[in-house]
């Protein structure tokens, strides 16, 4: 039986001291707190979610009618590279590594993080990289002259980026940007590995480890694997483009394809990268607001590990319309087929918790019934994909671009949505408007479908991607037009989120150390929480220690 | 459920020591498993464009095997350990000689090499624009040279505070993270070995 | 509405409204008027995907069904209501028989699945090559379509004309593929999947038309800016009319302009312009490859790639500045006066 010692709120008694804004400044950039360089990485991250968000905007625009003249297909082909590129490596991963780097400490009653200079370092090398990206509107020769943003796609195929189709350096700005962000990436997941597996307080094994710590984990064995291929294509392409060599140059017997196997050897796990954290905030949401331990932990682990292996040996069905001959294509089709068993296992243990439980429909909670609805239907259309047959008519065309933006925007972002809402309240001490968040919810959830549910529809009638205009006739102009409508619903819901956001922080009501009775030990320590975090380390007996604090005569450690 | 003090869970009793893994090891690993991931990707376009080039030169005309340098290299890996056992055991005078003798062999083992290309470049007349076993073969030794570097700086900086006298037996688990290092550049050597200069000649 | 049942309504109108999404989409999928809906297969290949989408699209929406209609059911019924104790449910950790069977049946459904899929990919890439086959190798550029008839001696670009075929006595048309620079993707929606054009590496395909008529579609690789204007389009004939087009083909360029001053000036003017260094009129000095071949371009009915009809008008607008069209394309504004302009464009005009 544990005992417990209750600790006063963590009295930081630097805040009575004011402090110029220089001061205040100068902490955060020399800080190598977890919590604050987390908060750095969601910032950061927000503002390139805006500002990818501007580029898809401007995109629909273009392509809301045909034949339009919105933008140049220059500007175009620009604004498809930079959003996919700026979503993945300059959102996606900051904000997903943000929220790991704030609460694994936490969650596993460490102090920091088990290098928190690295950590620091990882995170001004992430940020430098995403400025260089952006800088090159400003600074880069490309194809058109001067001010030329990279236009190569987020997966710069070769031969197009080699130097005599892609000339000046609008290119090297991408692979720089990228190169840096990868090294960040793998700094972060060294520190969160190494955090995981040294760090742990008095008792938790890792099979008392959260859901969410275990996700993370594999997340980060996963970026070990698979950042390096994209580290090492950039090389290869940077040294083609300046030394003359000849990786990728089929004038000299080089392979176009191979590029491709290696960036997606890179690719295919990243999107798993991605979406794992989204697995790990809805794996600690669903329980708490069902008011039901998750079903089947060991199951949920062994399915994300799966997951995560399985998910290096699917790369090529990126590439079925390569040729790669009917062997190659077979192998691919079974192994991503494979993946859908241990994704189904995850969807029906959520399911199985919310069975018999006590559902509380708070924001987060909202947030993260749409992550369940929407996720199933991605992996759905996932299937469908996989199918290499379907896929040789419906590669490259929106039936793709949709799939993937559900999973984006449909999993990834609404379950992110849903940690904001929840951990927020850890994080400022303040708890955010139910009110705006209910409004956030139902417009971006309007806006999401019109935009990426109609999008299926262009795919399966033949538009392909990446085009910057269309002629009439081709019975895709009534999609398109709905497709645009969708963003703005979904600006208008981003725009309640930073409003309820910044607005709470002055003004929501206080949320104290545990506002939504959960049970994991974030909430055992103080909102914010002391820059020390605990004030003695804690020892847990089970996977919910606070579970067995508020229910002495029925602890979890009974049953596990 | 909300009270103004946060309760956090203690145990006085104390179960059996929580004993978990030394954090510059298990970093080192991680390190160690991304960048073999890199490596990985240049031993696979070497393997694959063996046989592709358009023009000579062929490795089998102009590569020799390098069993100077390689046996610089590996035996390198045995006084880098021979230097962490010593410091273990509070030895530091050895410890300071298996710094030295590591970065002397890991020093030659570079000088063979840079040997090795001047000889490629200038009498075989193969660089890295040749044709693509030139591109393949640079990019991949050089890139485990670049390794080589590396370790031979963190190597002199121990050597250096091991000369200084500053070297306690408290570092040892920090040299031994750093050997570990410098025993993966030897393995990816013994791996550069056999696909370049044995299998693909 | 009470507090307990807004999150129903909401729940259930959010579900609604996805279950009619979905049914909605299928259906005006299949009804679409699209010269490009996969949905409306005209060529085996084509055929044999839209039979496993079939059967794959019914058998992922049961799951959704299935699985959607127990996620909503369990929103519902287990929803927290402002009466209810404050007492926490049962605690439920797991079940070892329940894991056991949902890994089991999806694996069930997964090799099911897969051995469909296997058949089409053997039916689609394994088939032996018919002796009455059509050879027609593609050459994909920046930004149009090179076809070549290697047996027939018939060199043309962007419009590529095939002969239907019977099933009693099959004459599909093999298309081998590669690229002069970047990579593309050949895709005909109608006619089959989608194969990339990439450089150094041949591809090949085969389709086989039954009906005669036009089949539109695009490259589906980005290669660059113009890569949306590198349209395809499939002329499917008769035997009788395929063999009468491949006759004209096979002829040079008629030297015999007739009373037509402004061609033989155009002509003039073409062969002692930089027009040579990239186009061929076979029978003339111009033997350039990096462009289209010209020799009979007036009988087709677009040019630059299917984005441009093929007018007076628009050749002349063209040939000025094709950037006005085209930004991005690789032809330059030739820099001629309205003079050689119109002379010019008289001569391609000649051209059938």
């Amino acid at each position: 039986m544990a005992d417990t010692t209750p600790v006063m709120e963590g009295i930081d008694e630097s805040l009575a001291v004011e402090r110029s804004g220089f001061e205040v400044v100068y902490e955060w950039v020399t800080t190598v707190d977890h919590k604050k360089i987390g908060l750095m990485y969601i910032a950061y991250a927000l503002i390139f979610l805006v500002i990818g968000g501007l580029e898809a905007t401007l995109m629909r625009i273009q392509l809301a009618v045909p034949n339009n003249h919105f933008v140049s297909p220059q500007v175009f082909n620009q604004l498809f590279t930079m959003h996919g590129t700026t979503m993945v490596f300059f959102m996606g991963m900051p904000m997903l590594f943000g929220f790991g780097n704030y609460l694994i400490p936490l969650m596993i009653g460490a102090r920091d993080m088990a290098f928190p200079r690295l950590n620091a370092f990882s995170f001004w090398v992430s940020a430098f990289g995403g400025l260089l990206l952006y800088f090159s509107y400003f600074g880069a020769s490309g194809l058109y002259g001067a001010g030329s943003a990279p236009d190569v796609g987020w997966f710069a195929y070769a031969p197009l980026t080699a130097k005599a189709f892609s000339p000046g350096h609008s290119t090297d700005y991408w692979t720089l940007a990228v190169f840096l962000s990868g090294i960040g990436s793998i700094g972060t997941a060294l520190n969160i590995v190494t955090t995981t597996i040294c760090m742990r307080c008095k008792g938790m094994k890792m099979s008392r480890m959260p859901l969410l710590v275990w996700l993370y984990l594999v997340m980060s064995s996963m970026v070990f694997i698979a950042v390096g291929p994209l580290t090492a294509a950039q090389i290869m392409l940077t040294l083609d483009r300046y030394v003359g060599s000849h990786f990728f140059d089929t004038q000299a017997g080089g392979s176009a394809v191979l590029w491709m196997h290696y960036f997606w050897i890179f690719g295919h796990p990243e999107v798993y990268i991605l979406v794992l954290p989204a697995f790990a905030f809805a794996n600690e949401i669903v329980p708490v607001f069902s008011r039901k331990a998750i079903f089947g932990y060991p199951a949920m682990v062994a399915a994300s590990i799966a997951i995560g292996f399985i998910s290096l040996s699917v790369w090529a069905h990126h590439m079925f319309t390569v040729g790669l001959g009917p062997a190659g294509n077979t192998f691919f089709v079974f192994a991503t087929m494979t993946i859908s068993v241990p994704t189904g296992i995850k969807i029906f243990n959520w399911l199985a918790t919310i069975w018999g439980g006590k559902v509380h429909f708070n924001v987060p909670m909202m947030f993260c019934v749409g992550f369940l609805f929407q996720f199933l239907i991605a992996g759905l259309t996932g299937i469908m994909l996989s199918v290499a047959p379907f896929d040789w008519q419906v590669s490259a065309s929106y039936f793709v671009v949709a799939h993937f933006h559900y999973v984006l925007v449909g999993a990834i972002v609404f379950a992110l949505f849903g940690a904001f809402y929840y951990w927020y309240p850890k994080a400022t001490g303040r708890m955010m408007s139910e009110t705006l968040g209910k409004w956030h919810f139902w417009l971006f959830l309007i806006g999401f479908h019109l935009t990426f549910d109609f999008m299926h529809i262009p795919g399966l009638l033949g538009m392909p991607r990446r085009i910057y205009t269309y002629d009439a006739g081709r019975g895709w102009e009534m999609w398109n037009m709905i497709v645009s409508i969708g963003a703005i619903f979904q600006i208008i819901g981003v725009g309640c989120f930073v409003f309820n956001m910044v607005h709470s922080h002055y003004r929501g009501k206080i949320g104290g150390h545990d506002p939504w009775d959960a049970w994991t030990l974030e909430w055992a320590t103080s909102s914010p929480p002391p820059s020390y975090n605990f004030a003695i380390e804690p020892t847990v007996h089970s996977r919910r220690p606070l579970w067995d604090l508020k229910h002495p005569e029925d602890p979890d450690s009974d049953y596990e | 459920m909300m009270n103004t003090a946060s309760t956090i869970p203690i145990d006085a009793q104390l179960e059996p020591p929580w004993v978990l893994p030394n954090r510059g090891t298990v970093g080192m690993v991680c390190l160690i498993v991304a960048e073999a991931a890199i490596f990985m990707i240049f031993f696979v376009s070497y393997i694959f464009y063996l046989g592709k080039s358009l023009t000579g030169p062929y490795p089998a005309q102009v590569l020799e095997l390098p069993i100077f340098s390689t046996i610089c290299l590996l035996s390198s890996s045995f006084t880098v350990h021979f230097a962490v056992s010593s410091l273990r055991k509070g030895k530091f005078r050895n410890c300071t000689i298996g710094l030295a003798a590591t970065v002397l062999l890991g020093s030659l083992f570079l000088l063979e090499t840079a040997r090795e290309w001047y000889h490629l470049i200038h009498d075989e007349g193969l660089t890295i624009r040749t044709n693509l076993f030139g591109t393949t073969f640079y990019s991949l030794v050089g890139l485990h040279a670049t390794h080589v570097l590396v370790g031979l700086i963190m190597l002199s900086i121990a050597l250096g505070i091991s000369l200084g006298g500053r070297m306690k037996e408290a570092h040892s688990e920090r040299l031994e993270v750093l050997s570990l290092y410098w025993h993966f550049v030897d393995s990816i050597w013994v791996a550069v070995f056999l696909v370049v200069y044995v299998i693909g000649r | 509405m009470t507090k307990s049942f807004r999150p129903i309504a909401g729940i259930s109108a959010f579900l609604i409204r996805r279950m009619a999404c979905c049914v909605f989409l299928f259906a005006c999928t299949t009804r679409a008027e699209s010269p490009t809906n996969i949905f409306d297969p005209a060529a085996t290949p084509a055929h044999s995907i839209f039979s496993v989408s079939m059967l794959m699209f019914s058998v992922t929406v049961s799951i959704f069904l299935i699985v959607g209609s127990l996620l909503l059911y369990a929103l519902i019924r287990f929803r927290h209501r402002p009466g209810d104790s404050a007492s926490e449910p049962a605690q439920i950790y797991g079940s070892n028989q329940i894991e056991l069977s949902w890994t089991i049946i999806p694996i069930l459904i997964v090799v099911m699945l897969f051995l469909s899929t296997t058949r089409i990919i053997l039916n689609t890439e394994s088939i032996p090559k018919p002796e009455s086959a059509i050879d027609v190798v593609v050459i994909g550029h920046q930004f149009w379509w090179e076809f070549r008839y290697p047996k027939l001696g018939v060199v043309t670009a962007n419009e590529l004309h095939i002969p239907i075929s019977d099933p009693a006595e099959p004459t599909p048309t093999y298309l081998a593929m590669s690229s002069a620079d970047v990579s593309h993707s050949f895709w005909v929606p109608r006619l089959a999947g989608k194969m990339d054009v990439i450089p150094n590496r041949i591809n090949t395909m085969w389709i086989d038309p039954k009906e005669p008529g036009l089949y539109l579609g695009q490259c589906s690789q980005y290669c660059g800016t113009q890569h949306a204007k590198m349209l395809l389009r499939v002329y499917a004939q008769s035997p009788e009319d395929f063999y009468a087009w491949v006759k004209q083909q096979q002829k040079p360029a008629n030297p015999d302009l007739g009373n037509n001053a402004a061609a033989a000036e155009g002509r003039t003017v073409f062969l002692h312009n930089a027009c040579i260094n990239c186009h061929t009129v076979a029978g003339t000095a111009a033997t350039g490859r990096f462009g289209p071949d010209l020799t009979h371009f007036a009988s087709r009915d677009t040019f630059a790639s299917g984005s441009i009809k093929n007018t007076p008008e628009n050749l002349k607008e063209w040939i000025d500045d094709p950037g006005s069209f085209k930004p991005g394309a690789l032809m330059p504004p030739m820099h001629l006066n309205d003079h050689d302009l119109i002379a010019v464009t008289a001569y391609l005009t000649t051209l059938h």
